[in-house]
């Protein structure tokens, strides 16, 4: 699998490219990592649209991911999560985490009305 | 009910070796001409079942993991995961959603999203013989008859 990273100010993308299980997330995990900690940047954006293939690895890169940047006092975001990621985001509990870019958009709309 | 067609195949449990796992079985299942997303939900419940034995059944070795996956008239499709390694304590426990022993990067989700994304899951296992996995998925029929 493939990673595109891309700084601009404070804030880092993550493009993933492929298919993201456990045998790829480990080395994926470590290079978002050190980007993040080398650009010092508050805001990481993981963009899920060119990925392939994703289980529940992926739920788990997601979760650290969101650690390390909260606890940094910074901000995670995903973007283009596919059906099936939501479907597991469900399983975990997870929906109403300030992380899902469209997701969050829809419960800020379904609760204003 | 006899199966339509199996296959059986038996790899090292290296990492590397999820992704061939759910394509091989992706590429089998091919026959019952799924739907796009019958298939992906298919090689995501796989690809659980076959990170579970790596990460979970030999922890510190490699070991055998056997797949066998049959096809039968109605659209069923069977996979079973199986390896000889450590086995579970306690598989109701396991089940649960969020549980983990994998420490922190895991999501505890394998057994949830194996039971999500199929129709039946059975899990066999005893400690220090190894553990079974076995799932079942209705492929729908898109038209008439099947090879």
């Amino acid at each position: 699998m493939q990673l595109e990273l891309e700084r601009e100010g404070g804030t880092l993308t993550a493009l993933l490219i492929g298919e993201l299980d456990h045998h790829a997330a480990s080395d994926i995990r470590r290079r978002i990592d050190t980007a993040v900690l080398s650009c010092r940047c508050n805001h990481l954006r993981l963009d899920l649209s060119r990925l392939s293939f994703m289980d529940s690895s992926g739920i788990g890169l997601i979760m650290g991911r969101y650690r390390l940047m909260t606890s940094m006092g910074g901000r995670l975001t995903v973007e283009n999560a596919g059906d099936r990621l939501e479907r597991m985001i469900r399983l975990a509990g997870l929906d109403r985490l300030p992380v899902w870019n469209e997701t969050q958009e829809r419960n800020d709309a379904c609760e204003t009305h | 009910m006899k199966p339509i067609n199996e296959m059986k195949m038996t790899f090292l449990s290296r990492s590397a070796n999820e992704g061939f796992a759910r394509a091989a079985v992706a590429a089998f299942a091919a026959q019952l001409d799924p739907a796009v997303d019958e298939l992906a939900d298919l090689r995501t419940a796989v690809s659980e079942a076959v990170t579970n034995a790596i990460v979970h059944a030999y922890p510190d070795r490699l070991g055998p993991v056997t797949l066998t996956v049959k096809l039968y008239e109605n659209g069923c499709v069977s996979v079973q995961v199986r390896d000889r390694g450590t086995g579970i304590p306690d598989v109701a426990r396991a089940m649960e959603p969020l549980y983990t022993t994998g420490g922190e990067e895991r999501s505890g989700l394998g057994f949830s999203v194996m039971q999500s994304f199929t129709d039946r899951l059975r899990v066999r296992s005893a400690p220090g013989k190894g553990t079974a996995v076995t799932m079942e998925k209705y492929i729908a029929p898109r038209v008439k008859g099947r090879v």
